[in-house]
């Protein structure tokens, strides 16, 4: 195991970083976040031309058989850019269910880029509490109920859906978009009213949450790269008292716990990626989520007045940030998972 | 060099010397060139890569060992800066006796008015023919009433600014002149010493890089301690929280909702800080050392402090083990009681540079934000308010 990069993930940085900045810049994401947040287009030449979608796919359903360390990268650079695509909606959540089922022919149609698929799994959802914000019911080949705070539904063409321990393509389900904490990342509310559905095979829905939720912290690292980065730049040139405000100790020694949070946030994300076991993914997402949310916050203060603007986008990554801090388990989840997993048990 | 050729060495080198007599055995060993694989050949190594150390350390662990305690100061931060800056006579006379640990070395940097501000240190050596004469007193000082050599950094120059009049020494601790005093410590032992010098005289062969050179001679130092100090590996669960988890499995009667919160949260920390240190450890291995050591001390220092401090507020123990004023060889953190490790900790944050310099060095050098305003740079160190 290591916790370092290797030349083929550092590839595929470059490819997705280049991409972003030359069409999604966060001022451009933030032009459409309030008209149509997906960028549909931009999707399209992640998906197909530098063929992330098809990473987690296995070779034998026609993806790269890559491993979450490769797709951790691309969560990276997605979180650096707050870049509204369904990637880890469609290539991380959804392809992790429809790969334990074995759902070989939805697979290829994912990993040539050509459909998108949304899990209808509350984005509240943790492994520990997998059916929160879900009461879907199956009868005789339909299903009834819904699901909350779905991510990723709205622009998904194939919609699966776990029940009980089993997962099922469904079509004519209702999709209504909600207004969202976090703009560049939609949640919908899904309902069934008796949706004719398909069986595809087994899912373990647990276990498919721990693999976003490790995935996840990945994201998480690049939301506070970002934050860090920006204001690292801002505070060299911002001027008052006649000198930069990144001069002030009391600036520079914020900045600098900041660093080192980040810092570990890296070693947390590339242990749960190398090594994605129930353990590493509750410390990655236990350390990363608040990392991101406090860089966000950090970012926001140390901007002054034009952190607190619509205009300058820092808010779209504290939005990121604090919705991702719920997503797939609250930080306080994961450790309370931790109580158990790591031999530290409660008060009688 | 690879790790075959090494492990021959190893094997030959095992196969003609007796580590029944540690002395011999650990002079034979620095002789072969087996003590730091790294240094040059005939200074205790083969000129090997870094990472080769560990194989040595794995195939000689049955055999007589340092003690990187009492030997922490010399190994850490004496022998990478005579290395550096050393004379070929000075690396041949010191640095055997430093490895082996026939002669033990202190370090003789921190003043009562210079801390965090090392450079503006005033004791002075003022040049006599071959020899300088040392008025001064130095603090802080580990291990120094059992050390024979100590690194001295002195004043040469008052007329120029504090960063230029400074040169280093290899201060002989039985010239006459030097007196040790300990010093005691809020965990009732003496770690430390204060050290008097008065009319010290050092001969010129003694001194390290050139005159006036002392500050860049002393980061060389200073670098190598912080990379001492923030560096071990560590098992998860391991290190400081280690006697807390003792505990807190052992006594489930101890355990409180609030304490629990602080737990797990502490837990999860030092287990990001043990993945940073793996992951800086894998970047010096393949030869691309990142900013993170820096960063390191920092957490650490925090980290065991809190620890520390909820280990003593678990135990609901109001007693303390022992205190007695002793003189302490090293730092013994796991064989004492909780209220020791909680008093003890909170040197951590001011020894080898304090947390606040530490967010200077890592905000200046790390994140390239720019200095304070600087009043001292240009002025004479005789002229500096004091």
């Amino acid at each position: 195991m290591t916790l370092l990069y290797g030349e083929v993930e550092e590839e595929l940085r470059a490819a997705v970083r280049g991409l972003l900045a030359d069409r999604c810049p966060p001022a451009s994401v933030l032009k459409r976040v309030e008209s149509d947040p997906y960028d549909p287009d931009l999707w399209k030449t992640l998906a197909g031309e530098i063929g992330v979608a098809g990473l987690l796919i296995p070779e034998q359903y026609g993806g790269a058989g890559a491993t979450a360390s490769e797709a951790g990268v691309v969560l990276e650079e997605l979180g650096r850019g707050v870049a509204p695509v369904p990637f880890l909606t469609s290539a991380v959540l959804a392809t992790r269910a429809l790969v334990a089922a074995e759902a070989g022919e939805l697979l290829a149609g994912l990993a040539e880029g050509r459909t998108t698929a949304a899990l209808a799994v509350s984005f509240a959802a943790s492994p520990y509490a997998p059916w929160r914000g879900s009461s879907v019911s199956v009868d005789g080949g339909t299903l009834s109920g819904g699901v909350s705070g779905v991510a990723g539904a709205d622009v998904a063409d194939v919609l699966v859906v776990p029940v009980g321990g089993e997962l099922y393509e469904v079509e004519g389900a209702s999709v209504e978009v909600v207004p969202s904490l976090d703009l560049t990342r939609p949640v919908a509310n899904v309902t069934f009213t008796g949706a004719s559905a398909r069986l595809l095979g087994p899912c373990d829905l647990a276990e498919v949450l721990r693999h976003g939720a490790g995935l996840l912290a990945s994201e998480q690292l690049g939301v506070a790269e970002w934050c860090l980065e920006t204001t690292l730049a801002y505070v060299k040139e911002r001027h008052q008292f006649a000198r930069p405000v990144g001069s002030f100790q009391a600036i520079k020694h914020r900045l600098a716990d900041l660093w080192l949070d980040v810092v570990r946030a890296k070693a947390a994300a590339r242990a749960a990626v190398a090594d994605a076991d129930a353990v590493t993914v509750a410390v990655a997402q236990s350390w990363n989520a608040g990392v991101a949310v406090h860089a966000a916050e950090e970012a926001l203060q140390l901007h002054g007045g034009i952190g607190m603007t619509w205009e300058h986008p820092v808010h779209l990554y504290l939005k990121r940030a604090k919705a991702s801090e719920m997503a797939f388990g609250t930080p306080g989840d994961h450790r309370e998972a931790l109580a158990s997993l790591a031999d530290l048990p409660g008060p009688a | 060099m690879n790790e075959a050729d090494i492990k021959d060495r190893v094997s030959a080198f095992l196969a003609a010397n007796d580590p029944s007599d540690r002395p011999a055995f650990l002079r034979a060993r620095y002789d072969a060139g087996l003590a730091w694989v790294a240094y040059p050949e005939g200074l205790g190594g083969l000129g090997a890569p870094r990472d080769l150390q560990q194989v040595v350390e794995r195939e000689l662990a049955h055999t007589p060992q340092l003690n990187t305690g009492v030997q922490g100061i010399g190994l850490g931060m004496a022998a990478p800066t005579i290395l550096a800056f050393g004379t070929q006579e000075q690396k041949s006379r010191f640095l055997r006796p430093l490895w082996t640990g026939e002669e033990i070395w202190c370090q003789l940097f921190s003043e009562p008015g210079a801390g965090s501000d090392l450079a503006t240190l005033g004791t002075r050596a003022v040049r006599d023919g071959d020899e300088w004469v040392v008025d001064g007193q130095k603090v802080w000082t580990s291990g120094a009433h059992h050390s024979r050599w100590g690194i001295l950094v002195t004043r040469t120059d008052p007329d120029v600014p504090k960063h230029r009049g400074m040169t280093y020494f290899i201060c002989d601790m039985h010239a006459p002149g030097v007196e040790v005093r300990p010093l005691r410590q809020i965990t009732g032992e003496a770690e430390f010493n204060e050290v008097f010098l008065t009319g010290v005289r050092l001969s010129d062969d003694l001194r390290l890089g050139e005159v006036g050179e002392g500050w860049r001679v002393a980061q060389t130092t200073l670098m190598n301690e912080r990379v001492a100090i923030g560096g071990a590996p560590v098992r998860r669960g391991g290190g400081m929280i280690g006697p807390v988890l003792d505990t807190w499995r052992e006594h489930p009667e101890l355990r409180t909702h609030d304490l629990h919160q602080r737990l797990l949260a502490l837990w999860v920390e030092t287990e990001v800080t043990r993945l940073s240190g793996a992951r800086l450890r894998e970047q010096l291995v393949a030869g691309q050392p990142g900013p993170e050591g820096s960063g390191m001390k920092l957490s650490f220092a925090k980290l065991n402090q809190a620890l520390s401090g909820l280990d003593v507020e678990l135990r609901r123990d109001l007693g303390y083990d022992d205190w007695t004023f002793r003189r302490s060889e090293d730092v013994d953190f796991y064989g004492r009681g909780a209220g020791y490790r909680y008093l003890r900790a909170k040197g951590n944050s001011i020894e080898g540079g304090t947390s606040e310099i530490l967010r200077n060095i890592i905000s200046e050098r790390v994140l390239g934000l720019p200095s304070e305003p600087r009043i001292d740079k240009d002025v004479p160190w005789k002229d500096l308010p004091r």
